[in-house]
């Protein structure tokens, strides 16, 4: 179908976009930077998955497209994370004036 | 090479590029706005893979959504330095930078020359046997939409609903945390 192309170049995108990522989550400091690194990780796997439903070989009905389907709900998951975390950061810098995650210290003991 | 290759080449340069820039830019609203770039691309590889419903959703969420979002965000909490330093890295990026390549090392050598590599599966996606009860859908997006609503044959139901739930209570706790007191 895709002649040049096989399930590890998709593979192989999705491990260096997830660690970018995971790059970008560990190493900054505004919270909204580790967020977008966080966006990225799931993009990575969304890309994994999708090229798994591609070239899926193990066919019984109704399985073809599990991993679109686990996109899909991915997505879903993450846009609330996006929303829940980001009311979280506003509502951290209204109390504190900062959203560096290293002066966020509330719950260290 | 044919086309599919080169655009596939195409799109995952611009991809890791752009992704490269998102965590390396100074200035965190040029990191926001080539996210944007990240996620377009992404709907790329979406479409090269035959997923045109997951690729029009990548556009509208991410692209859309999330990127409104979290320039919202950005507007939200200004830092006094925006232009020359508001995208700082911390003192243990170079750990950082390491757990990121062992990871990356680790999942590259598991899929090409680990003990369980994925080299050599087969080539793209047919469709195959149906049933009278379950026809065929004519594409993927109402092969999509079977997967996810059909009462009677095999499907994800219970899922969305949850996935809907989830959604429902995302809304509620972003509005109770978000609101001012």
């Amino acid at each position: 179908m895709k002649m040049g192309l096989s399930l590890n170049h998709f593979l192989i995108l999705g491990a260096f976009l997830f660690c970018i990522g995971l790059y970008g989550a560990i190493a900054k400091h505004n919270a909204i930077a580790v967020l977008m690194g966080i966006e990225i990780m799931l993009n990575a796997v969304n890309i994994t998955f999708v090229g798994f439903a591609f070239y899926n070989t193990v066919k019984p009905w109704s399985t073809y497209l599990t991993g679109q389907i686990f996109a899909i709900f991915i997505i879903t998951v993450a846009a609330a994370e996006a929303a829940v975390a980001l009311a979280m950061i506003i509502s951290i810098y209204r109390k504190r004036s900062t959203v560096d995650v290293g002066e966020i210290n509330m719950m260290k003991w | 090479m044919d086309l599919a290759t080169l655009l596939f080449w195409i799109i995952a340069i611009i991809l890791v590029g752009s992704s490269l820039l998102v965590v390396g830019l100074r200035n965190i609203v040029h990191s926001a706005l080539a996210l944007v770039v990240v996620f377009a691309m992404a709907a790329g590889i979406y479409l090269l893979l035959d997923a045109e419903f997951i690729a029009i959703v990548q556009i509208l969420i991410y692209a859309g959504a999330v990127t409104i979002l979290i320039l919202f965000a950005l507007m939200l909490t200004r830092t006094s330095n925006v232009r020359t330093n508001s995208n700082p890295i911390n003192k243990l990026w170079w750990i950082g930078a390491i757990i990121s390549t062992l990871v990356g090392v680790a999942i590259i050598f598991a899929v090409t020359i680990g003990p369980h590599s994925t080299a050599h599966v087969g080539g793209g996606a047919a469709y195959g046997p149906q049933s009278a009860a379950c026809p065929l859908p004519p594409n993927n997006v109402a092969y999509i939409g079977q997967l996810l609503y059909s009462p009677t044959c095999y499907s994800y139901v219970l899922p969305f609903e949850i996935a809907s739930l989830v959604l429902l209570v995302a809304i509620i706790g972003a509005i109770v945390i978000g609101r001012e007191d």
